[in-house]
């Protein structure tokens, strides 16, 4: 951001709303694209085609839903309260939005240089809960405000887990900033910190179980974080027919699904920058570059976006108690062992 | 008699007034949500009235009614006793061959009629093929409360497989109207043994399959083992048959029990819960039971198509029917437990009264019985397993 000092403001200003908006372009891309994607893998899971007549083998369908979107009535219920149910969805994708800022999609590309980067995105997804609990009052349904409540206090303890996870991820590359991690792993597949990140020999191969077990915990939390199965309890089909969204419809239902994917990537991003090398190709100096780089977090990305459809075509969903008792008694105790565990292996 | 014990409640708390720590009182309060009758986890128009404190369920009451169809005063203005025979198919739309079986059976005791053993067998194997049927969309269903959408589709898929035989067999898909009193429709046509027995052959590793993927997976026993216990004695005081009861693991079939048509002669076993899992007679059992079921179903079909005799599909009975004044019960073990169609004759050409003993009905009332104390994503699994088919239920 550094070249863009000497421009003034109103250039400034341009400079930064063209630069802020190519994010919304690639979250509106990627939406189609895994909606697209969901839908064909949830299909061939279950021994069917899915849309075959839109296109070829149906890829223009997801713009034909959008289209659809568009045109939908805009129906608000009479006993809803109006002002918190139209702001709702907006906060729910700003703090999406929001956190996209902190992500590197490339060696020349991060939308804000913070140092706290990581904990900036923890911070402001975490308005997220904030538009659910708001949708979910205001759409004045007792179903809605089960899916709303559920919705809150899973995020806010599956936070936990996620975190401790970050910080395990912290301190291997010491920084917040991910560019700097993604730099810290620059030398290929084996400097991930997945495994184990440019350490001693010695090092790495203690550290190795630690880290791995950390980043799949880190990847179940940030199921749960995004509301996928097995832990989609705040949108319990079989239950709560669509949790705290059962009243929107529209283009503000649209805002809350295309949220709901523009999250499945922003978790797998993170898990990305500080596991599996950012932008940094697994071959280390070959094949790198910054439109390279681009190429291989989106890979990678779209790659833990897959498992978490895979996973959500396969399993059951659990129950609310089983959820808490999931991240409270399993996962957190665990990444309390890989962290005491890990800090002892870099002391050494 | 069995004295019915105080019911098991795994989440028990006492609504009332809440001491916070600073000493003050909070007020809680009960609050009444409606699951139905429009939503997706009552299998049809269910309205369950749900009395929750949070999460936990403290009262449950069913409303039924939005399917009645007055079955019962329409079979008695009916011109002859043939044309029940296509309202029984609309009782459970899941399994019309069992209820056609009922009340066949039923006319044909009054009638005092012997039976080809032809069409005793073909009634077997159509029986047994639709108790598949019917169980593959309760297992399948049952996933989709479970919040595993594929295994739905799996089952589905397997189920199209039998409706192409009946198809084959009689036109229909759904509504057979193929069993008529003193035999059938239409003969089996010639091609139906070979493609049954090809049916078998797959479907058997298709079980093995679904069980792999929602039966024994983790989270599913997680959350059906110990949920929903319905126990022995109290199976007994509310009346429930079929898997239901042998969920709770008693064994009692009435194939074996009551026996009517040839099931005598085949060899196969009723399959009972034994708490592999939890606790005998939880959420599991009864979808176990439903699983093993299919591959003793399978097994009658082979054995019923190896010793499938020649002969007429219909036998000799008067062109208008007239049974002698007098009463008659005759129940049959369909896939949710025991229809029995109680019918009264005056002696004219029409049923003087017809009352079906309607198992989905029956099995209906244990719900709130069983549900109280759980959650309500415990509820939706337990009206899955009770498998209630609202056409039976209202009737």
């Amino acid at each position: 951001m550094d070249a863009f000092q000497n421009l003034g403001f109103w250039r400034t200003l341009l400079v930064t709303v063209v630069l802020s908006a190519l994010p919304l372009v690639f979250i509106l891309l990627y939406a189609l694209v895994t909606i697209y994607l969901e839908m064909k893998v949830a299909a061939h899971v279950q021994d069917r085609l899915a849309y075959m007549r839109t296109g070829w083998h149906g890829v223009l369908q997801p713009i034909a839903d959008f289209i659809k979107l568009l045109q939908k009535e805009d129906i608000i219920s009479v006993a809803a309260d109006r002002k918190l149910f139209i702001l709702a969805p907006y906060i729910v994708f700003m703090g999406t939005y929001g956190a996209y800022a902190a992500i590197p999609f490339s060696s020349i590309f991060i939308g804000a240089q913070i140092d706290l980067g990581a904990f900036f995105i923890v911070a402001i997804s975490s308005l997220v809960v904030v538009g659910i609990l708001m949708a979910g009052w205001a759409s004045n349904n007792k179903w809605s405000i089960f899916g709303a409540v559920r919705s809150v206090a899973q995020m806010v303890s599956y936070e936990i887990p996620t975190v401790l996870a970050i910080l395990v991820g912290v301190m291997i590359t010491g920084s917040l900033n991910l560019q700097e991690v993604t730099k810290f792993q620059a030398g290929g597949i084996q400097d991930w910190v997945i495994f184990g990140g440019p350490l001693p020999l010695l090092q790495k191969l203690l550290i190795t179980p630690f880290t791995v077990i950390t980043f799949l915990i880190l990847f179940v939390a940030s199921l749960a974080e995004v509301n996928r199965t097995p832990f989609d309890l705040p949108e319990a089909e079989s239950e709560l027919v669509q949790g705290f969204f059962t009243e929107y419809s529209g283009m503000r239902w649209a805002l809350f699904y295309v949220a709901e994917y523009a999250n499945m990537f922003l978790v797998s991003a993170v898990a990305v920058a500080y596991f599996l090398g950012g932008w940094g190709s697994p071959f280390g100096e070959t094949l790198s570059g910054p439109v390279l780089g681009f190429f291989w977090f989106v890979l990678k990305g779209m790659v833990l976006v897959f498992l978490q459809i895979w996973l959500r075509w396969t399993l059951p969903r659990l129950r609310v108690d089983q959820l808490m008792y999931t991240a409270w008694k399993v996962l957190v105790p665990f990444l309390f062992v890989c962290i005491v565990a890990i800090g002892l292996i870099l002391v050494l | 008699m069995i004295e019915t014990k105080s019911l098991p409640t795994q989440y028990a708390s006492q609504p009332g007034p809440v001491q916070t720590s600073s000493g003050k009182t909070l007020r809680t309060d009960e609050m009444i949500i409606n699951m139905g009758p429009q939503h997706p986890s009552t299998h049809g128009v269910l309205r369950l009235e749900i009395v929750v404190e949070g999460e936990i369920i403290i009262d449950v009451i069913p409303h039924i009614g939005y399917l009645h169809r007055c079955f019962e005063k329409h079979a008695e203005h009916m011109t002859n006793y043939q044309q029940v025979i296509p309202y029984c198919d609309r009782l459970d739309y899941c399994a019309a061959i069992n209820d056609e079986h009922s009340y066949v059976l039923a006319v044909e005791r009054m009638l005092k009629i012997e039976l080809p053993e032809r069409v005793e067998y073909i009634r077997v194997v159509m029986a047994e093929l639709q108790r598949i049927a019917s169980h593959l969309i309760a297992v399948g269903t049952f996933g989709i409360d479970a919040g595993a959408f594929t295994p739905f589709l799996y089952a589905f898929h397997d189920r199209e497989l039998i409706l192409d035989l009946f198809e084959m067999t009689c036109g229909a898909r759904l509504l057979y109207n193929y069993f008529w009193i003193g035999g059938l429709s239409h003969d089996i046509p010639p091609q139906f043994v070979d493609k049954a027995k090809q049916f078998c052959t797959y479907f058997r590793p298709r079980i093995k399959e679904f069980n792999d993927l929602l039966t024994y997976n983790e989270i599913f026993v997680k959350r059906t083992a110990n949920v929903g216990v319905l126990p022995k004695d109290v199976a007994l005081n509310y009346a429930c048959s079929g898997p239901m009861l042998r969920g709770s693991g008693i064994n009692w079939d009435l194939r074996r029990d009551d026996p009517y048509s040839v099931y005598h002669k085949l060899q196969w076993e009723p399959q009972i819960g034994k708490g592999e899992m939890g606790t005998v007679g939880d959420v599991w059992d009864r979808h176990i039971v439903r699983m093993r079921e299919m591959e003793v179903s399978l097994s009658i079909i082979e054995q019923a198509l190896a010793a499938l005799p020649e002969g007429n599909v219909q036998a000799a009975i008067p062109k208008r029917i007239r049974p002698d004044a007098g009463e008659v019960y005759a129940r049959t073990e369909t896939p949710r437990g025991e229809l029995g169609f109680y019918v009264i004759s005056d002696g004219s050409g029409t049923p003087f009264r017809v009352k079906a003993r309607a198992p989905a009905f029956v099995n209906l009332s244990v719900l709130p019985a069983i549900s109280r104390g759980c959650m309500i994503a415990d509820l939706v699994l337990i009206a899955g397993s009770v498998d209630i088919v609202l056409g039976q239920v209202d009737r």
